[in-house]
Parts: structure tokens; C-alpha cells; sequence
């Protein structure tokens, strides 16, 4: 097996799906290596000259991907097995061969790609919005405390690649478990001087099947979350406050 | 009365707020996105939102935010749009901020403002460096909001191939496939409104991202739509050169006080830190010692490239230079630079807080786009309009920092009424025209995918594209020459015509991601060619359009506007003027106060 100091080469393993119901299956790719190169461009390299190692043609890998500079959330993937963006994982970081497959807690479109509607439905569902009147103009906002927004800030980053669910244990077929990101834009809601206005509300949407309460403290989604998030605060308080929501009742608390 | 429906196309910040505009109306809307619209490239702009408030008691105001933009574009830009934009910039902030953007806060509670290129003010509302995201989240919140309460439809997923246009003319809806099955639909609508961003991928490698292609703009123009000052490309003065992407580094790195500069001595092998002062060459700051290190990106890219390639002072004789903050306090770029500084040491392993960065300009914008008229957002064509980075007015032939983010928002805010307005008083409703029109779209579709699946061509789409990457990359950026422009141009139509003997990698018919890209190439292979003629024609140097062999402004002959159209398949340069009735043109010199 060639080890990371052999920059001759890049050995890519690639787990392949033509469409969601078919059996996956591995092909193997040898690629040219280049000075920082990543994931993304080996996938490039491959649609460009789609061959495997042993010299049979096949098809393009088919993977989701746009800004490519960890913004935009598309290119989760698991890369020798562990959730992160294809974008910057550094392929002089990674042990070769590199093992590349669909993140497995979402339903798979094709090869790499996968849907992770169901996080933006969960979005909807704990409105993560605040809800302002309208965009006339009504003037300026509230004054936010410099500590909300640094508070705040850091929430706000959460780019919905979906990795906190891939490597949560309560996120399974059996289980509708919402996953960190979802209640970590709970608790940025609820701290805005706005969204406090409807913060009931939105603890109330964050109880219930798949809720706060299905969250078993693995503290897997802090370590995989590639923007840093305190996730696991988020989810501390969050399950105090439905702790207290559901004890006090809709008046007090 | 008749329900109209809308359509908008492209979920960025213009296209959401086109979207909420409508909505708002009551009028039902069909969004449709590539991508899940929160991943949208907006998601990548950086430093900040530019409106003068006026919060640091320095004597801006909007007269001044006008002129700034007015100068800065070279006077190129029509000025009654731009001057309605400034205007509208602090009521758009307040607006971002009840929506509950975290901008960075003063003390007291307020916003805080950050200086930009090609101003002298504190004009800039920031979130931390990663303002474009939390832009585009705010508005993706407000529109997943009217989806909930079932005003908006959207369409994720599907790329947008082609306007159904009736016989007399008028768009009448849309023709779209579904990036999963393949599949191609037809959409009716009284209005589309067009919000398809940039074209980066015409240049290959860009700080765009992935689905910045252009093929929305370059198929509407190929059906007749207008595109104008296509030449006007914006090359950005500081990014970190790769080979999937030239990842910007914020304009505002500069903003907090990050200075460029190389070792005078082109030999100087020392670790940067350890080469003192004196031997430093800040030559941003000696050329253009009002502004320094805040002069305008055209301004700033070609220094750049003055200093790498006439000066030959590159650093280790490569094409880069310095961009350094390391004697900025670790606190005030944790607060307000993190995301970008974070991006550079993760795809480069350096820390920048130690070590300068290494950065070189790579194409950023394009100034130039649909043709829109200078009231609404309209296009040439009856129910089309276009909002954002797609569309041409704000900018004229540069656009500075931080303005690209306002304009999206004022331009998208106003598409969405003014397609509600022409949609309520059209006479007969696109549920009025026959269906054939809309069939016959389809077929014309569906005949374009089975010839690209069936070709048995010795052509790869990729290699196509690299090879035009490279093309419009060397010719059709800093500096233009027209034998080259001219080159460039022929070497475009042999790629145009090698397109022809394509070979998809990729016949299968579920989530082809080779089929899509092969559609998409085509288009940017005539966009690339409205760039490129247009600044072929322009003998001039005006903004970001630089040709050393015609280096003065030309205002008695190219004070005007481009105006490409397609016609029998050729394109076709008209001229048009500029609106320059609020301020009159004058020099435009960033080494003495203007």
C-alpha cells in the first residue's frame, strides 16, 4: 500500500451507486498527484478521464458540490470513513488509498450524492426564521449586545453539510432524530432580541418525535462539525429549556 | 381578476429577495435553484454590505456612496439606477438587520462599519468575514417562512435550459430539467425573473462557484435577450491561487488594515517576518498614498501584476505577494476576520496570524450582463427580468467592494414588484397560450439531450472546458491586446466546433451530472465570446477593460454602453449611451484625492 509520502501517485477508492435502489459497489483509481491537491480535484481528475485502475472504463462520479471553500455545505462525504467536506480534505493529509463514500444517514441520489431535504425540512419545522412583519420599511432593528453577537456569530455559520447527523448514534432509520445543527439554530433564534419574542414556540417544535429528547449526550457532532460550532452547548441548553418548558407549562419559565 | 404566477430563477440573494417581493404580493411563486438555494455562491461573498449611515460621525452620506460608485465604475455605470441603489442601501441594512443578521456590533449596541476599497469613509456592514452567508441565510430564512405558509414552491435541483417565448414574442414561462431524473418540464408563468448570478466557470478557474457558468444568461441571449458590457470582468487583487478554485481573500483582510507588499530585493530568501521595514516594498501604499492599500480592484490587480511581471519582484520570482496582517492583534481578527483567515490556513496549512499570506488577483465579477432598462429590472424581452450579478446596471466598469451585495438585494427588491405589476396588467395570461408553444419548447429540449447522449464524438467536455479556461484566462482578463482578443476569439470557435464531435463519458439517464455540464459548456462557450468581442471592440482603457496599447479613458468615443444581440446566429455589437445627467464625468486618479 503506498503510504502519504509517496507523492508519485494517489491511489482513490470510490464507493459507486448508479441510482438509489441499486447495490453500491468500490472502484479503484490511480491519479496523478499535485501540490494541494483535495478530494474535490481527484473527483475532477477522475469525470475528466473516467478509468479505473485495472483500465476499465466507467462513468463520472456523481457528487455534490459548489463554492469549494467550506461555505456552502454541499461536498459532505465520508473520507476514509470519517464526515467532512471533500473540498478541504487535503489529500497530503490522508492515508491512501482514500476511501470515498456517501454519507449513510441520508438517502443516496447517486454514487456521492446524496438528499438532505430532511434537514431543511426540520428547519421549517422549528422556524428558524425570525418572523418580521414585512420588508417595508419599519426602520432600524433592535440594538443586539456586542456578547449576543459573538454568541450568535458563530451559530450562524452552521452550513447545513449534515455531518453533526452522519456521525450521531440517535440519527438512524428508527429514529427522526432533527440532529445538532437544527437545535443549535434553535438556540440562535432564541437568543436575538426578535426571535426571544417566539421562543416558546420554537422549543415547542423542538420537543416531541425526533426532538431534544432523543439526544443521548455521544458528543460525537462537536468533533465533526468542520465550522467549529459549540454544538453541544446548543443542545445543553436547549434541552434545559424544554426541560423547563415542559415542567412550567407555557406561562412561567 | 386572474391569479399571475411568477417565476424566479436562481435562489441567491437577489433571486430570494425577488422571491419575498413577490410573495409579499400575494402572488404565488416558483423558485428555482440548481442547488438548495442556502447553498447558493452568495454564500461565499465575504467582507461586508456597503450604505452610508454615517455611524462613525465621519460626514458620509449617500451623495458621497453615489459618487464613490459613479468614480469607482469609471462612469461607465448609468447613474439614475446607482443613485436610487445608495438610497436604498441604509433602509436595506435595517431591513438585513431586523431579519437578525449578526452583524459585528459596536459597544453601544450599534452596527459596526468597516472601511473598503475605493472610498475613504466607514461605509461597510460586516459579519465577521463571512458576510454574503449570513445575507443569504437571513433572506433563505424569510423564504423557507412563505414555503411553510405555502406562497412559495421550490424547485431545487432543476437548472434552468431555455424561456418558452410565444409567437408575438413574449416569455411565457420556463423550460427546466430536474438534475435527478433527467427529465424535461415546461413551466408556465406571467413573469420569470432571472437571477443567475456569474460566469466564472468561462475563465476556468475563478472565485466563483461551481454553478457560476453563465449558461442561464448565455441561453436567454441566444433567444433574445440583450446582454450588455459583457467585456467588463472584474479580476479581484487578492486570491489564493489553486487548482480547483482561486479562493478569495477578502477585500476587508485590507479594510481592518492588511497591507500588501514584496521584499524589494526579489532575491531576499528570508522567512517574511524577518525581513525588516526598510527592505519592504508597499508599493500599494507609495503609488497611491490617499488610498494605499484601498485603492479600487482594478487598480490593485494591475499594480500587481506591474510588480510580478515588469517589475519582476514576485515573491521567489512566482507570481505572488504579500498580503499581511500579522501586526494586526490576534483579538480584532478572531472578531472580525475569522472565516476567511480560517480558509486560507485550511487549504494551505499556514497560519496567517504568523505568516503573511500569499495571494495573486484571479477573476471575481462580471460588471457586465443582461441588458436591463433603468427603471425595473426589465429586459428586452416582454416578461423577462434579471436581478443581481446576472444583469449589468450597478457597476458600470468596475464595481467596488462590498456593493455587489446591495445591489443584489435593491435589484432583486425591485424585480419582484415590477413582474408583479407587468404580470397583473398583462391582457391575456400565459394560461391563454397555446400549448404547443410550450411543447414545442420541450421537444427542442429533449432533442438537444438525446443528441449530446447519442453523439459518438472523441471529445471530452472537460478538456473543452480547460482548454477555454486557459483561453479567456491569459486574453480576456488584465490586460488585452487585440491580436490576441482576436486569437482568442478564433480559438473559441474551434472549441465551438470541436464541441460538435462530443462524447459524453456518460450516457445513463438518472442524475447525469456529464450530460448537464456538457449543456451548460456550450452556452459559456458563446458568452465567451460576447466577453471577448466586446472588449475586443472597446479601444479604450476604462475600469477593469485595460489595453496598454489604448491606455487613456476615451469618453468622446466609448463613453457608452455595449449592447450585444443575437441575430441568425451571429453576435451583433450595438452602442448605446450612457445616462451621465446626475455627475458629470471627470478623471478618475486614486494617487491624489479625487
Amino acid at each position: 500500500m503506498p503510504n502519504k509520502t509517496d507523492k508519485k501517485e494517489v491511489l482513490v477508492k470510490v464507493k459507486r451507486q448508479s441510482a438509489p435502489k441499486v447495490s453500491p459497489h468500490w472502484e479503484e483509481f490511480r491519479l496523478q498527484w499535485r501540490p494541494y491537491m483535495n478530494v474535490i480535484i481527484c473527483l475532477r481528475d477522475i469525470s475528466e478521464n473516467p478509468v479505473t485502475s485495472d483500465g476499465r472504463p466507467t462513468t463520472p462520479v456523481s457528487y455534490d458540490s459548489n463554492c469549494l471553500e467550506e461555505v456552502c455545505g454541499s461536498c459532505a462525504m465520508l473520507i476514509n470513513g470519517k464526515a467532512r467536506m471533500a473540498c478541504s480534505a487535503l489529500v497530503d493529509q490522508l492515508d491512501q488509498p482514500i476511501r470515498i463514500e456517501p454519507l449513510t444517514k441520508f438517502p443516496v441520489v447517486r454514487d456521492l450524492s446524496v438528499d438532505r431535504q430532511f434537514m431543511f425540512e426540520s428547519l421549517k419545522r422549528v422556524k428558524a426564521w425570525i418572523p418580521i412583519d414585512g420588508t417595508y420599511d419599519l426602520g432600524e432593528g433592535p440594538r443586539v449586545p456586542p456578547e449576543i453577537q459573538e454568541k450568535g456569530y458563530p451559530l450562524s455559520r452552521c452550513i447545513t453539510c449534515g455531518n453533526c447527523l452522519e456521525v450521531c448514534p440517535q440519527v438512524n432509520e428508527h429514529n427522526p432524530f432533527m440532529g445538532a445543527a437544527i437545535f443549535s439554530q434553535v438556540r440562535l433564534f432564541n437568543m436575538h432580541p426578535t426571535g426571544k419574542m417566539h421562543a416558546k414556540e420554537r422549543i415547542a417544535a423542538a420537543m416531541g418525535n425526533g426532538g431534544i429528547e432523543d439526544c443521548a449526550n455521544a458528543q460525537n457532532c462537536v468533533v465533526a462539525c468542520p465550522k467549529g460550532i459549540p454544538l453541544t452547548e446548543s443542545l445543553a441548553e436547549i434541552n434545559r429549556e424544554a426541560w423547563k418548558q415542559s415542567l412550567f407549562g407555557w406561562l412561567a419559565g | 381578476m386572474r391569479q399571475p404566477k411568477i417565476i424566479v430563477v436562481g435562489g441567491g440573494l437577489a433571486g430570494l429577495m425577488a422571491t419575498i417581493r413577490v410573495a409579499e404580493a400575494g402572488v404565488p411563486v416558483d423558485l428555482f435553484s440548481i442547488v438548495p438555494v442556502k447553498r447558493s455562491h452568495s454564500v461565499c461573498a465575504q467582507g461586508g454590505i456597503n450604505a452610508a449611515k454615517n455611524q462613525k460621525g465621519e460626514g458620509d452620506s449617500i451623495a458621497k456612496h453615489f459618487d464613490d460608485t459613479i468614480y469607482g465604475g469609471d462612469f461607465l455605470a448609468n447613474q439614475p439606477l446607482v443613485k436610487r441603489m445608495c438610497e436604498a442601501a441604509p433602509g436595506i441594512i435595517d431591513l438585513l438587520d431586523r431579519m437578525g443578521v449578526m452583524f459585528n456590533r459596536t459597544p453601544e449596541g450599534l452596527l459596526d462599519y468597516r472601511r473598503f476599497g475605493g472610498t475613504l469613509y466607514h461605509r461597510t456592514a460586516f459579519a465577521g468575514a463571512t458576510t454574503g452567508q449570513q445575507l443569504l441565510y437571513a433572506l433563505d430564512e424569510q423564504v423557507r417562512r412563505h414555503e411553510s405558509e405555502g406562497k412559495v414552491q421550490k424547485y431545487e435541483g432543476a437548472t434552468f435550459l431555455s424561456a418558452v417565448i410565444d409567437d408575438s414574442g413574449v416569455c411565457r414561462g420556463i423550460c427546466s430539467m430536474d438534475l435527478r431524473s433527467m427529465e424535461v418540464t415546461t413551466h408556465a408563468a406571467d413573469a420569470v425573473i432571472f437571477a443567475t448570478g456569474g460566469i466564472g466557470a468561462i475563465f476556468g478557474r475563478s472565485t466563483n462557484s461551481v454553478v457560476c457558468t453563465g449558461s442561464a444568461q448565455s441561453a436567454l441571449f441566444q433567444q433574445g435577450v440583450d446582454y450588455a458590457n459583457g467585456e467588463f470582468i472584474q479580476v479581484h487583487p487578492t486570491a489564493i491561487p489553486g487548482e480547483d478554485k482561486l479562493r478569495l481573500m477578502s477585500e476587508s483582510a485590507r479594510g481592518e488594515g492588511g497591507r500588501v507588499w514584496v521584499p524589494k530585493n526579489p532575491n531576499d530568501q528570508r522567512p517574511p517576518r524577518t525581513i525588516p521595514e526598510g527592505e519592504r516594498f508597499y508599493f500599494l501604499e507609495e503609488w497611491y498614498p490617499k488610498y494605499g492599500n484601498l485603492v479600487p480592484r482594478d487598480i490593485a490587480t494591475r499594480a500587481i501584476h506591474r510588480i510580478v511581471y515588469q517589475e519582476h519582484l514576485g515573491l521567489h520570482g512566482k507570481a505572488a505577494v504579500y498580503l499581511d496582517v500579522t501586526h494586526i492583534p490576534r483579538e480584532t481578527l478572531d472578531r472580525k476576520l475569522e472565516g476567511i483567515l480560517e480558509i486560507y490556513e485550511k487549504f494551505l496549512g499556514v497560519d496567517p496570524h504568523v505568516e503573511p499570506m500569499q495571494v495573486f488577483p484571479a477573476m471575481h465579477y462580471t460588471m457586465g450582463g443582461i441588458w436591463i432598462n433603468g427603471q425595473d429590472q426589465a429586459t428586452s424581452v416582454p416578461g423577462i427580468y434579471a436581478a443581481g450579478e446576472c444583469e449589468y446596471q450597478y457597476h458600470g466598469a468596475n464595481r467596488l467592494g462590498a456593493n455587489s451585495l446591495v445591489s443584489c438585494i435593491f435589484g432583486g427588491g425591485l424585480a419582484g414588484p415590477a413582474a408583479v405589476k407587468y404580470a397583473a396588467n398583462l391582457q391575456t395570461g400565459t394560461e391563454a397560450v397555446s400549448s404547443t408553444v410550450f411543447e414545442n419548447e420541450k421537444k427542442r429540449q429533449q432533442e438537444k439531450n438525446q443528441m449530446l447522449i447519442s453523439n459518438q464524438g472523441s471529445e471530452n467536455p472537460i478538456t473543452i472546458w480547460r482548454e477555454l479556461g486557459d483561453i479567456m484566462t491569459e486574453h480576456v482578463t488584465v490586460t488585452r491586446i487585440n491580436k490576441n482578443l482576436e486569437l482568442a476569439d478564433s480559438k473559441i470557435r474551434d472549441l465551438q466546433a470541436r464541441y460538435h464531435k462530443i462524447n459524453l463519458s456518460d450516457r445513463t439517464k438518472w442524475s447525469n451530472q456529464t450530460l448537464n455540464f456538457a449543456r451548460e459548456l456550450e452556452n459559456m462557450l458563446v458568452l465567451a465570446r460576447v466577453v471577448t468581442l466586446g472588449a475586443l471592440q472597446r479601444n479604450e482603457s476604462r475600469g477593469a477593460h485595460y489595453k496598454p496599447d489604448f491606455p487613456e479613458r476615451d469618453d468622446a468615443n466609448w463613453l457608452k454602453t455595449t449592447r450585444a444581440r443575437f441575430s441568425d446566429g451571429e453576435i451583433q455589437l450595438t452602442y448605446e449611451p450612457v445616462d451621465i445627467s446626475q455627475i458629470p464625468p471627470r478623471p478618475r486618479r486614486y494617487d491624489a484625492a479625487k
